[in-house]
């Protein structure tokens, strides 16, 4: 039993859970999607992004999205040495990569795992902030403040980055790279430098995606797992290589969700999400906006 | 080529092999080599098989946790409708299996390397999610069997789920070693390497692609199978259990996908430890041990453990015993 | 130091030195178990053993059981059913422990009951929900202060209808005790002819209740019904804050797994006001019995330093329960035979931190002793202010009331 108006409402919450689910697949779009890095360890560098966040937030007071534009720059050096590191060890040796790819990055995820167990103990860890708890009344509706702020980051982080690499100069030599690698260092551009450069920005949106992440729910160490099919989907429905699209998808799979949990039941909807992810790859295997 | 001396000498190991399971069974009063040799035969069973797909075809599988979980179920399903025997519920489960990774060929016919990936991550969690709503095997809350009494020669129901393990590993590298050393192995050789050359060769990579979804997801399917009685409960969050997915994997890239032995080194390897651990220092410490053993294999030793070993495997994959 | 004290002094020392020289030359009593380090349950599982842990430095501090040290043998489960039955073969067949615990949660412990059961152990259980129903083993004791499995829903139901409640939403965890606890709401409903007009599973790992919260409340129930897990009670409750839950609703708690835990607790702070739930033990002054005081000033000091849980108010008292029932066993049988100490269990009252516990046929407590409590006065960021009685009063049972319930809902939160 549903109505137009719970319907309705359905959508807008979707549209804004999509936002969420597109701010914290973003970064892979970068990697995964331009660069071609397995990255599986993403979400755990996200949950890491998090607890960042939450240490600053607990110890100094400092409001979460605050924390996280702080750690973006760390977080960017971060990503200039894996690059580095995974660049030395896989694309270097050629063959096979893909597949070794995927299990180092699983390695690495689970050491940051138990580093994280290690530090923080095993409990869920929360943030507070004055927009957490509090909801916006438009006229029936009431939206929750937290998912407002989810919508506002993922539009800002996709716009920023989709300018940033059609605008820019490091940004379409990153485009370049990914398109033809040959033809750039024919062109007498370092492709490894720009993809280096590439797989930083990517880690440095997860600073800001992490502090969303404990913003929206509670986050615990193995909470990764969790997001490593949810991230790759997108990445992958949006087609590789497509940041807008990334947003695009997102938003499509969160109002499959959030629309199936209210007419068929909440138990059932990440089957309809991977159902449609199986969907478009099945019929069209560059994903909805891909190259 | 396979010699018939090459042959005998296999045939002539599982015999030994089988023998002194048997032995063991029959000597060794202690229970406790038996679950934990239960849950390494598992694995080995698992990774074998998952190689067939993963290590010879090259394409990689992170639905094995579904694979998985769809042979417990099948299992409990028989059981408790029917009161099934446990060869019925492994045939069973191996049926299921082969419906499942036709499917899963299927669906996934034009995808290649890391899509097909995502696809059966996408797979695994519909087939999860599905199991958690089927009221019949007790949906997410659940179910407690009862085993049946156990039949001479073995005096011990976990005894006997040992040896039957032991045989469904014999069945899955005697499997992948015939895939191996046939014309399969090779087209799927050619597959991994360049799937656009071995179309334009003449080689029928979508019937072998579907040929390996299939075989591999029969074998894994029917290793899960006595998983049902070996614990006599089951759960959706235990028997989909993505460490099966990960660990499956660990266990073939530290192996090595080369050569059926590859996943088998792997697999004692990893599982020995994991084991050992399990009982020994036993905490976080463990998933940090996989962690490290993930990253330092894949980083040192990329052809696996056979890699290390048999230098000449560096430079041939495939075609020997 | 005065002559006489010093005397005395010395003599003390003297005989302790014999007592645990003595202590030191017979071999241990081993406690062989496994227990949640890593997984889904370890954060319930490292505060139990704690408190497990606390009560066998305190009997070693006496003297130990029989004249021997106690020692615990420890196995980390993985919060994994398929890590149970292994380890605990190991236990009884290699490490051959003297007594067996069970791993905390039904998961872990479903596995092992028909092991136990053919070998005739005797096994203490751990927070386990109804593992023993179909296995029926005659040696199982759970330290839960559940008691019969309706008592959840019966009890936070009759609460409902007082303040006048005549229909139920029910949601559910696709999780194991979340879907046992909603099957016994569902069979509590129709007993007493409530309607359930809204009945929904929500998936492991759902990050947003926002739209479930919203169907939930167009559907204006009387009574909400929830069995979730530790994230997903803190998701609910921030959805129910921001969404609200309209005002017909006179109570809403009941199975919220997670409202138990310091770290939850203390970040939702004013988020829990008006809520009701379940909860095992609480700082009032109905729950204070013989040495409860004492054990958490103990358990405090270590928890905080361990990184546990630092109010351990859920799992700790029962684990050091568990071993008083034990202790108490063996002393009074004088031996470890389990069928001697099983029969002493099951035939006496016993005396622990938590309160008197006497068993029923199943192994499970004879009287319900969860609580259902509701939140009065919560403010935020404050973790110290849960031991302060008056935070949660208790409702039910009647013999441990301090408090009525405050309803509806929405009044409540204020």
């Amino acid at each position: 039993m549903f109505s137009m108006d719970l319907l309705l409402g359905a959508i807008v919450l979707g549209v804004l859970l999509g936002c969420f689910y597109a701010a914290v697949s973003v970064g892979l779009s970068v990697s995964f999607g331009l660069l071609d890095v397995p990255h599986v360890a993403h979400p755990a560098f996200l949950v890491v992004a998090s607890y960042g966040v939450f240490f600053l937030n607990d110890r100094y007071d400092i409001d979460p999205l605050l924390a996280g534009l702080m750690i973006t720059p760390l977080f960017f050096l971060v990503g200039l040495v894996a690059y580095r590191i995974y660049y030395e060890t896989f694309e270097r040796r050629g063959s096979d990569a893909a597949v070794r790819g995927i299990a180092f990055f699983f390695g690495v995820a689970f050491i940051i795992e138990v580093l994280i167990i290690l530090q923080f103990g095993v409990d869920q860890r929360s943030v507070t902030a004055s927009y957490i708890g509090k909801a916006w009344q438009f006229g029936e509706m009431r939206i929750p403040i937290r998912q407002l702020v989810a919508f506002a980051v993922a539009l800002g982080l996709t716009i920023l980055l989709a300018v940033y690499l059609s605008r820019t100069f490091t940004g379409r030599a990153i485009r370049a790279v990914a398109q033809d690698e040959e033809a750039l260092r024919l062109m007498g551009a370092n492709p490894v430098r720009i993809k280096q450069f590439a797989f930083g920005i990517a880690t440095a949106v997860l600073g800001i995606a992490g502090a969303l992440l404990i913003v929206v729910a509670p986050v615990e160490p193995t909470l990764d797992r969790a997001y490593i099919g949810r991230t790759f989907c997108v990445v992958v429905m949006a087609g590789l290589g497509s940041i807008t699209g990334t947003l695009a998808a997102a938003i499509i799979l969160g109002v499959a969700e959030t629309v199936v949990l209210t007419v068929f039941g909440a138990s059932w909807a990440p089957a309809v999400s991977f159902a449609m992810l199986l969907g478009v790859l099945a019929v069209r295997p560059q994903g909805l906006f891909g190259r | 080529m396979t010699t018939r001396r090459d042959s005998m000498v296999f045939w002539l190991g599982v015999i030994v092999f089988l023998a002194a399971v048997a032995a063991m069974t029959q000597i060794v009063r202690n229970e406790y080599p038996f679950f934990a040799g239960y849950v390494i035969l598992q694995f080995i069973a698992l990774a074998v098989a998952w190689s067939i797909l993963g290590g010879y075809a090259g394409y990689v599988n992170f639905g094995t946790n579904a694979f998985f979980g769809v042979g417990v179920y099948t299992a409990v399903a028989l059981f408790k409708a029917f009161g099934a025997p446990l060869a019925v519920q492994i045939a069973a489960a191996a049926v299921v299996g082969m419906l499942l990774g036709l499917a899963l060929g299927l669906l996934t016919l034009r995808m290649r390397g890391i899509f097909f990936s995502i696809a059966t991550i996408a797979l695994a969690i519909i087939i999860e999610t599905s199991v958690m709503n089927w009221r019949f095997v007790g949906g997410a809350a659940g179910i407690q069997l009862q085993r049946p009494a156990v039949m001479p020669p073995f005096d011990s129901y976990v005894k006997m789920l040992c040896f039957v393990q032991a045989l469904l590993v014999v069945i899955a590298v005697g499997t992948a070693r015939y895939i191996q050393n046939s014309r399969i192995g090779r087209g799927l050789q050619a597959l991994r390497d360049d799937e656009l050359a071995a179309e334009c060769t003449g080689v029928p990579t979508l019937r072998l692609k579907l040929l390996a979804c299939v075989i591999s997801g029969a074998l894994i399917s029917a290793a899960g199978a006595p998983a049902a009685m070996y614990l006599q409960y089951a759960d959706p969050s235990s028997a989909f259990n993505l460490n099966y997915s990960v660990s499956v994997l660990a266990m073939s890239l530290i192996g090595g996908t080369a050569h059926w032995i590859g996943p088998v080194l792997g697999a004692i390897v990893l599982g020995v430890t994991q084991q050992l651990l399990a009982v020994t220092i036993s905490s976080e410490v463990n998933v940090l041990v996989l962690g490290i053993m993930l990253v330092l294999f894949v980083v040192g030793a990329p052809k696996g453990i056979i890699g290390l070993l048999l230098p000449r495997y560096r430079l041939r994959a495939g075609g020997k015993p | 130091m005065k002559r006489r004290t010093f005397l005395g002094g010395a003599v003390a020392v003297a005989a302790l030195g014999r007592t645990s020289s003595a202590m030191a030359q017979q071999t241990p009593i081993r406690i062989g178990m496994s227990m949640a380090q890593t997984g889904g349950l370890a954060g319930g599982g490292k505060a139990a053993l704690l408190g497990i842990e606390v009560w066998r430095d305190d009997v070693n501090a006496k003297g130990g059981l029989l004249g021997r040290k106690v020692e615990l043998v420890v196995y980390d489960d993985k919060s994994s059913a398929s890590e149970t039955p292994a380890i605990y073969a190991k236990l009884v067949d290699v490490d051959k422990v003297d007594l067996l615990f069970a791993p905390y949660a039904t998961v872990p412990t479903a596995p092992i009951m028909p092991f136990v059961k053919q070998r005739g152990l005797l096994l203490m259980g751990n927070f386990s929900f109804q593992v023993n129903s179909k296995v029926g083993h005659d040696m199982w004791f759970n330290n839960a202060p559940w008691g019969p499995a309706d008592s959840w829903a019966s009890s936070f139901l009759d609460l409902g209808q007082k303040a006048g409640g005549k229909t139920m939403a029910l949601l559910s965890a696709d999780q194991e005790f979340a879907q046992n606890l909603a099957l016994t709401a569902r069979d509590v409903a129709k007993q007493r002819n409530i309607p359930v007009i809204f009945d929904q599973t929500y998936p492991p790992n759902t990050v947003e209740f926002s739209s479930i919260i919203r169907a939930l409340k167009a559907a204006k129930p009387d009574m909400v019904y929830i069995a979730s897990y530790p994230p997903d009670s803190a998701g609910i409750l921030r959805a129910v804050n921001e969404i609200g839950i309209g005002d017909g609703v006179r109570i809403f708690g009941g199975g919220m797994v997670g409202l138990q835990f310091a770290a939850v607790m203390s970040n939702l702070g004013s988020l829990l006001n008006g809520v009701v739930n379940y909860n095992t033990w609480l700082p009032e002054p109905s729950m204070y019995f013989d040495g409860t005081k004492t054990f958490f000033e103990t358990y405090t000091k270590r928890a905080v330093e361990a990184k546990v849980d630092p109010l351990g108010y859920y799992l700790a008292p029962f684990g050091y329960a568990m071993g008083q029932m034990v202790e108490a066993a063996v002393n009074a049988t004088r031996s470890l035979d389990h069928k001697g100490l099983a029969k002493y269990l099951r035939e006496n009252e016993h005396k622990t931190i938590v309160g008197l516990i006497a068993f029923a046929a199943d192994g499970e407590r004879k009287e319900s002793g969860t609580l259902q409590a509701q939140f009065r006065g919560v403010v935020d960021k404050d973790v110290e202010q849960f031991r302060v009685s008056g935070k949660q009063v208790i409702l039910f049972p009647e013999k441990l009331k301090t408090g009525d319930l405050i309803s509806p809902f929405e009044a409540a939160r204020k």
